[in-house]
C-alpha cells in the first residue's frame, strides 16, 4: 500500500513536471508606445553627450571592436553587448522579451529575411522620425530595400551577402572543365565531377530554407508576394522557381549533390580537400573558408553565379542583416545614435576589416576594398567579383511577413523531398500549404493565387 | 489596583485551529508549491483559452484550440510516434536493466561494485552530452558507423537517416536510463529478507525459482514505479531529438515528439495559446496512461 501512494504521489509530480515542461515565457504582449520615437539630429548628439547605457544583442564577431570604438568616440555612452545565441536561438529570445513587454535590448541584430516578421508585429521602431531616409543613398538598394517596409524604416544595413560561385580551380582544371557560366554547363561539370570519382561531388546541399529562396530568387522569381494583409505564395506556376527545381531535381535525382550539412566538420573538411567542389553562396564566405578550411589555400576562385541563359549576370542575396531599435528601449534618441555609428562609415570600416561583406556603398566602391588580393584565393581581386555581384541582385524580392516561421517548417516540407528523393515542386507545395495555413492562423489572408 | 485575576486556563484547541496550526508548518512547502506548480498549470491552462494572431490581437476562444489538437494530424502524428517509442524501448530497457540488477544482486559476478557504478556513468552525462556523442558515433561518413564501414567493408544502415532515427533515439534513450532503473531495482532487491533465500534453499529451491518466486514478487512495485518512470520519460521525449535535429534535419520534422511540437509552435510560430492547450492534453495523456500502468501493476500485487 505504500508503494502504492508512493507511486501515485510519483505520477503526480511528474504530471505537474510535464506540464510545466509546455509553459513558455508567455505574457502579454507590449502596447508599442510611441514615447520619444522622433528626434532631430541636434537631440541625438545631445543624447550622446549626455550618454546613458544601452543593451545590444548580436552574434557578429565584429562587433566587439565596433563597440569599443564607439565607446572611445562617446565615452558617457556605455553599451552592454551581449551574445544569446545565433539565428533562431536569438530571435527566440527577442520574441520573448518583446512578448514579456520587458527585458529586450535597446538594439539587436536582425536579419533581412526576419525584418519584414519583426516589424510588422510593432516590435522594431520605426526610424523615419530620426531622419532615417536621408541615409538611403549610403547603402546598396537591395539592403536598403530589406530594412525599407510598408513605409518605414525598421533598421539599418549592415552586411550583405551577393551570392557568388566559389570553386576548386585545381579540381576544375584537373578535369579540363570551364568554369560554368550557365546551369547547363554547371550540371555538366557535376556528372563530370562524380563520374571521375564516386565520392567527389559539386556541391553539397541537404535542403536549407535560405539556399532554397535565394536560388529562386537568383532565377527571376517571385513566388511570394505581400501587399498589406494580403500574402500569395505559389510556386508551382511562378517561371523562377520552375527553371531552378529542373535543374536541382535532375541534380539530386542523379545523385549529383553531396548530402552534407552545410557548417559540420565533415562540410569544411570537403571544402579543404576538394571533394565539394563548389559553393554557391553568399560573399561573407572568404572568411570562413580561410578559417575553416584552410587545407584549401591558394585552390579556391570566385567567378559569377551561373545564370540560365548565359546572358547578364543575375543574382540574389544570401543572408546578411542589419540592426534595428527595439521598440522597448527606454532611450531611443541614444539608441539611434549608437545605429548611427554601428552602421555608418565608422562601424562599417571595421566590419568590413573584420572579414565581413559591406552594404555601404562607399566601402565597395573603394579603391582598396577591390583591389585587395586575396592568397587564399591565389591572389584573385575577389572583391571585383563579388561587389559586381551585389550590383546584379534582382530587384523585387520579398520575404513573407511570417519568413522565420516559414523558414522552420521547410525540413517538414521540402526536406523531405530531400530526404527521400522525391519531386522538389511536390515539396515546394506542402511548404506553400503550411505556410499559408499559418498566415490565415494569423490573421493574413493568404493564398496560393 | 484589583487584583489580578487568575490567568484563565487556555480553552481547550478547537478542531479547526489546530488545522490552521498544521498549515502554518507545511506553508513554506505549500507557498513553494503553488507557485511553481499550481500557478503554472492555471496559468498554461488560462492561456490555452486564447488566440492570439499577428494580425487581430488577442481573442478569446474558449475550448477551441482543445479541439483543434484533437483533429491536429501533426499532433496525433508525433503522439503515435511516442507511443510506439515507449511500447518497444521501455519493456527492452527495463529487461536489461532488470537482468543487470538481478545479476549484479547474484553475488556470483566478479567485481559488481565495478558493473554497478559503470552501468550508472552514463546516466551521470548530461543528456545534451550524451547525444552529442551519440550523434557523432552514428555519422556514416566521418563517425564510427563510418569507420565500420570503412574497415569492414560493409554497408550499415544510416542510424541518422529517415527511417533509422527512432531506433538511434531509442538506443540512446536506453543507454542514458538503464543505469538509473538497474539501481531502482537494485535497491529493492537488497531490502529482501536474507531468510527467506534461506528458507528456498532448505526446500531447494534452484536460483531460476529464486528470481522467479522470491525476487521478482518482492520487487513488483520497484517495477511499477520505473515503468512510470519510463512512461513519462518517453511521452516527454525531447532533449535527444531536438539535439540530434541539426544533424538530420530532414528526418526529425519539428512535430517529431509531442514535446518538440509544442516547443516549435511557441518558439518558431508564437502560437503560444495553441501550445499551451497541446502541452495540457500530453499532460493528462500522460497522467492517465501512467495511472493505467499503475493500477495493473498493484492489481497483480493484490491478486497474489
Amino acid at each position: 500500500m505504500i508503494r502504492h501512494s508512493t507511486a501515485r504521489r510519483i505520477a503526480g509530480v511528474a504530471l505537474a513536471a510535464s506540464l510545466l515542461g509546455g509553459l513558455a515565457a508567455c505574457a502579454p504582449s507590449s502596447s508599442t508606445d510611441d514615447e520619444g520615437a522622433t528626434a532631430t539630429q541636434a537631440e541625438i548628439d545631445a543624447a550622446l553627450e549626455k550618454g546613458g547605457s544601452l543593451t545590444f544583442w548580436t552574434w557578429a564577431p565584429q562587433a566587439t571592436d565596433i563597440v569599443a570604438a564607439f565607446e572611445e568616440a562617446h565615452p558617457n555612452v556605455d553599451v552592454k553587448l551581449e551574445n544569446v545565441g545565433t539565428g533562431n536561438d536569438h530571435y527566440t529570445k527577442l520574441q520573448n522579451a518583446i512578448k514579456a513587454g520587458s527585458g529586450a535590448p535597446d538594439v539587436a541584430q536582425i536579419e533581412y529575411f526576419a525584418f519584414p516578421q519583426f516589424a510588422l508585429s510593432g516590435a522594431l521602431q520605426d526610424l523615419s522620425g530620426f531622419g532615417a531616409e536621408s541615409l538611403k543613398d549610403q547603402y546598396t538598394p537591395g539592403t536598403w530595400g530589406s530594412v525599407a517596409i510598408n513605409g518605414g524604416i525598421y533598421g539599418l544595413p549592415q552586411d550583405s551577402g551577393p551570392m557568388a560561385l566559389f570553386y576548386r580551380q585545381d579540381v576544375f582544371d584537373g578535369l579540363g572543365l570551364d568554369v560554368p557560366k550557365t546551369w547547363d554547363e554547371y550540371l555538366e561539370a557535376a556528372r563530370a565531377i562524380h563520374a571521375a570519382n564516386p565520392d567527389h561531388y559539386i556541391i553539397n546541399d541537404i535542403g536549407d530554407a535560405g539556399f532554397t529562396e535565394s536560388m529562386i530568387w537568383q532565377a527571376g522569381g517571385h513566388p511570394y508576394t505581400t501587399d498589406g494583409e494580403n500574402v500569395k505564395i505559389d510556386f508551382a506556376s511562378d517561371e523562377g522557381t520552375q527553371k531552378w527545381t529542373e535543374v536541382w531535381n535532375t541534380m539530386l535525382a542523379e545523385g549529383l549533390v553531396a548530402p552534407v550539412p552545410a557548417w559540420s566538420d565533415e562540410w569544411f573538411k570537403r571544402l579543404g580537400d576538394g571533394s565539394i567542389a563548389s559553393l554557391v553562396i553568399g560573399a561573407w564566405m572568404p572568411g570562413n573558408l580561410e578559417n575553416g578550411a584552410p587545407a584549401g589555400a591558394g585552390q579556391w576562385r570566385v567567378a559569377p553565379v551561373p545564370t540560365y541563359d548565359g546572358g547578364a549576370g543575375a543574382n540574389s542575396e544570401n543572408g546578411g542583416g542589419g540592426d534595428a531599435v527595439i521598440s522597448q528601449s527606454k532611450n531611443k534618441p541614444l539608441a539611434y545614435g549608437f545605429l548611427q555609428f554601428l552602421n555608418g562609415p565608422e562601424g562599417a570600416a571595421i566590419h568590413a576589416a573584420g572579414g565581413g561583406f559591406p552594404s555601404t556603398l562607399a566601402d565597395l566602391e573603394s579603391k582598396e576594398f577591390l583591389g585587395y588580393q586575396s592568397d587564399y584565393f591565389g591572389g584573385q581581386k575577389i572583391n571585383d567579383v563579388l561587389v559586381q555581384g551585389s550590383k546584379d541582385v534582382l530587384p523585387g524580392w520579398t520575404f513573407l511577413p511570417f519568413q522565420a516561421y516559414a523558414n522552420s517548417i521547410y525540413g517538414d516540407t521540402v526536406g523531405q523531398a530531400y530526404a527521400t528523393n522525391g519531386d522538389l515542386n511536390e515539396g515546394l507545395a506542402k511548404w506553400a500549404e503550411g505556410s499559408i495555413a499559418y498566415g490565415n492562423e494569423q490573421g493574413f489572408t493568404a493564398s496560393g493565387e | 489596583m484589583t487584583p489580578k485575576s487568575p490567568a484563565p486556563t487556555a480553552p481547550p484547541a478547537r478542531p479547526d485551529r489546530r488545522r490552521w496550526v498544521g498549515w502554518a508548518f507545511v506553508a513554506p512547502f505549500m507557498a513553494v508549491f503553488l507557485l511553481v506548480l499550481v500557478a503554472p498549470v492555471l496559468y498554461s491552462i488560462y492561456l490555452s483559452l486564447f488566440r492570439e494572431q499577428l494580425i487581430g490581437g488577442t481573442s478569446f476562444v474558449g475550448l477551441e484550440n482543445y479541439g483543434r489538437a484533437l483533429v491536429d494530424p501533426k499532433f496525433w502524428d508525433s503522439f503515435g510516434r511516442v507511443l510506439f517509442f515507449l511500447l518497444v524501448q521501455v519493456p527492452i530497457m527495463l529487461l536489461l536493466a532488470l537482468a543487470a540488477a538481478l545479476a549484479i544482486d547474484s553475488g556470483r559476478l566478479r567485481f559488481a561494485a565495478f558493473f554497478r557504478v559503470s552501468l550508472f556513468l552514463p546516466y551521470a552525462v548530461p543528456a545534451v552530452v550524451a547525444t552529442l556523442m551519440w550523434g557523432f558515433i552514428f555519422g556514416t561518413r566521418f563517425g564510427l558507423i563510418g569507420n565500420l564501414n570503412d574497415l569492414l567493408h560493409l554497408e550499415l544502415p544510416a542510424p541518422l537517416s529517415h527511417s533509422w532515427i527512432l531506433a538511434a533515439i531509442g538506443n540512446i534513450v536506453t543507454w542514458e536510463f538503464i543505469g538509473y532503473n538497474m539501481l531502482i531495482f537494485y535497491s529493492a532487491l537488497r531490502v529482501i529478507p536474507g531468510d527467506l533465500y534461506e528458507a528456498a534453499a532448505l526446500d531447494g529451491a534452484g536460483q531460476f525459482r529464486v528470481v522467479t518466486d522470491i525476487k521478482l514478487p518482492a520487487i513488483r512495485g520497484a517495477i511499477v514505479i520505473a515503468s512510470i518512470f519510463s512512461v513519462i520519460g518517453s511521452f516527454q521525449l525531447f532533449n535527444e531529438p531536438n539535439i540530434l535535429k541539426p544533424l538530420a534535419p530532414n528526418a526529425i520534422s519539428t512535430y517529431f515528439t509531442p514535446n518538440m511540437y509544442a516547443y516549435n509552435l511557441s518558439f518558431a510560430g508564437q502560437q503560444f495559446n495553441y501550445a499551451a492547450a497541446v502541452a495540457i492534453i500530453m499532460g493528462i495523456a500522460t497522467m492517465v496512461i501512467a495511472y493505467v500502468v499503475q493500477l495493473t501493476g498493484s492489481r497483480k500485487e493484490q491478486a497474489r
